[in-house]
């Protein structure tokens, strides 16, 4: 299993490497002139370029991209003027927007996109994993029929459709809930959770049919195997098949599952964020890219491309974990 | 009487269904075999039907989906529609547009033009490169096969909208939008079914039939032609129609963001973030977009559900094949 992970960690620092260059590549491209864009409208052309040269955009593109690269195993000095501002590895640089270190900007983030996915999270893996084993268990009756309408409605519609009509029901009709705006859990717990709560459920209703599914055909799976039917056979009882047995068997791809959705979350569910104006990372992000703010959206780039390869790796090992039948090379 | 009935006559339909059948007339059978599927089909001919029609309909209501009418919305209240469901009328059949007194029926159809080729066309494109890609890999020399394999475990790695919102933002604008969404969603999202495609194609290559037409000095453009694409219609086609309503999301969900379709040309998902301004003064404006998009969307899923089980009644998706990364978050 050593050797699998230090290969998985190899081929993972390749294509980090190539992400960050490719994005390097494509901001390259774009139209917009970030020094320009930095100084603001009232610049005149003589302080853009010297904005320019500040901003390292005379450069080489290889030359600005190894001076990353640098940046980010062994952190930077800037100079703002009057005096030294030290940025430590893992540096990305500053912004070009407000003279911000990116680092900052993300971790300052983080806390809302963290909130956001862990509890939507809770809610979804309880309500597809549930939702899926019911609908397996009551196979050919009405509640499956019913479950997978109600999944398929779900698999149909983008999170912000739901979360437009819950504000509208929740918040502008019923007024039971606050139009959500982020309070940090240090603050004030109870309207933390509050101001959060539709945000959660928006997103955990779209997330958990794609779960009650996979849940359902896993589990459907590996009732109709053959040490299932021997243990019929032996009497065991339904329950000690379904709880004991069964669930272990179906349960390793809705683990590996998670484990990949919760990777991709820390780039920001950027659709859930935008519509409740939730500052996190993905409103950075889709702030950042139309802005051109290049050192943010490759940082972003970067870290989301680590924790969904890091979640891939993971997904791996408890794949094999939870499956015995598994062997990693 | 064709091989497949004789079979079903004599062993009965227990045989029958363990036995693949294949035949155009045979997958149309089952597709037409569950309601759900024929209903989702009626709901998407009509949808189609009024989204090729639509400059004729607008044309019959007597409406330009551009043209502003300051008259028909109470600037005192802010730019709500005057009149009752959000200024439904003889001459407006849906109401306006909050703040511009555009007629939305009119820019909901016209929408539906735009969402459903954008959809469509990006599918193809999609579907296409995929196959390339796959037969590629799959068929030629090794080096080539592993150079198109990594290249794919990339795409598969990309944060998906942090690359199209930044590929949207490259291009000049005097680019046909549509086309350019369109373009952009199939660039991101053919891994998929060059994955797919390529474990097929070394599949089928060890086939006997495959074997000898290579033996019988078959170059690999004419295998690929003519042994190897008839079998490969299925998966692909199954793949296409699960990719289909996922592009309809991704589309909305960037035009919701303000990267996708640019205004004036309509879009569901820009409708929808606009909305989330006004579902206080005005539901209608809310709820319209979003059933339509959500009917679509659902209607697509069925009938791509419907193809599949159809295609390989066997073969159930355990991963959600198809529903692309984070697409409706």
């Amino acid at each position: 299993m050593t050797g699998h992970l230090l290969r998985r960690l190899a081929g993972m620092v390749l294509v980090l490497f190539a992400l960050s260059a490719l994005v390097y590549a494509l901001f390259y491209l774009m139209p917009g002139d970030p020094a320009r864009l930095a100084c603001g409208p009232r610049c005149n052309t003589i302080q853009v370029e010297s904005v320019r040269g500040q901003l390292g955009l005379n450069d080489p593109v290889p030359a600005q991209y190894w001076h990353f690269l640098q940046g980010i195993a062994a952190g930077h000095d800037y100079s703002t003027g009057t005096s030294v501002q030290h940025c430590g590895a893992p540096c990305f640089g500053l912004s070009y927007q407000n003279d911000q270190q990116v680092t900052d900007l993300i971790t300052q983030r983080l806390p809302v996109t963290g909130s956001l996915a862990l509890g939507a999270m809770v809610i979804w893996l309880l309500l597809g994993i549930g939702t899926g084993l019911l609908s397996a268990l009551r196979r050919g009756g009405l509640t499956e029929r019913v479950l997978t309408l109600l999944t398929l409605a779900g698999t149909a519609t983008p999170v912000f459709i739901v979360g437009l009509l819950l504000m509208m029901l929740f918040c502008a009709h019923l007024r039971w809930l606050p139009f959500p705006t982020y309070v940090p859990f240090t603050e004030d717990p109870e309207q933390w959770a509050w101001n959060l709560l539709l945000p959660w459920v928006a997103l955990a209703l779209v997330e958990s049919a794609k779960y009650a599914r996979l849940t359902r055909s896993s589990m459907l799976e590996t009732l109709a195997e053959d040490h299932i039917r021997t243990f019929r056979a032996h009497g065991v009882g339904e329950r000690g098949i379904v709880g004991r047995h069964a669930l272990r068997g179906a349960l390793p791809p809705v683990i590996a599952l998670s484990a990949l959705d919760f990777g991709t979350m820390f780039g920001g569910a950027v659709l859930t964020e935008s519509m409740f104006g939730l500052p996190g990372v993905g409103q950075l992000l889709v702030r950042s890219v139309k802005a051109v703010d290049l050192p943010v959206v490759v940082a972003l780039v970067l870290v989301t491309g680590f924790f969904v390869v890091v979640a891939n790796a993971l997904a791996d090992v408890l794949y094999a974990v939870a499956d015995r039948r598994v062997v990693l090379t | 009487m064709s091989a497949d009935t004789l079979v079903a006559d004599e062993a009965g339909p227990a045989v029958a269904a363990a036995v693949p059948a294949s035949g155009a007339r045979h997958v149309w059978r089952r597709l037409r075999a569950r309601r759900g599927t024929v209903a989702a089909a009626a709901v998407i001919a009509l949808l189609t039907l009024t989204a090729w029609a639509a400059p004729a309909l607008t044309a019959l209501e007597g409406q330009d989906p551009d043209a502003y009418h300051d008259t028909l919305v109470d600037s005192a209240a802010g730019g709500v529609p005057k009149g009752s469901f959000g200024g439904v009328s003889t001459d407006h059949w849906l109401g306006v547009e909050p703040g511009t007194g555009r007629d939305l029926f009119a820019r909901l159809i016209t929408g539906a033009r735009v969402s459903l080729s954008v959809a469509v066309g990006a599918t193809l494109v999609q579907v296409l490169i995929g196959v390339a890609v796959g037969l590629l890999a799959g068929l030629g020399p090794r080096r080539v096969d592993s150079l198109l394999s990594r290249a794919t475990d990339v795409m598969l790695a990309l944060p998906h909208l942090v690359f199209a919102i930044a590929l949207l933002a490259v291009v000049p604008s005097g680019f046909p939008r549509p086309v350019l969404l369109a373009l952009v969603i199939a660039l991101l999202g053919w891994a998929g079914t060059s994955k797919i495609v390529r474990a097929q194609t070394l599949t089928l290559k060890s086939l006997d039939h495959v074997a000898a037409a290579r033996l019988g000095g078959s170059g690999p453009w004419r295998v690929a032609r003519r042994e190897l694409l008839p079998s490969l219609a299925a998966p692909v086609i199954t793949y296409g129609a699960i990719l289909l309503p996922t592009n309809i999301v991704v589309e909305a969900g960037l035009s919701f963001l303000g990267v996708g379709v640019k205004p004036p040309t309509p879009s569901w998902g820009q409708m929808l973030s606009t909305a989330t301004m006004w579902f206080r003064a005005d539901p209608m404006y809310v709820l319209l977009p979003a059933a339509l998009l959500f009917v679509t969307v659902l209607a697509f899923t069925v009938l791509g559900d419907g193809v599949r089980t159809a295609l390989d009644p066997r073969a159930a998706s355990r991963l959600g094949v198809g529903t692309s990364k984070g697409a409706g978050r």
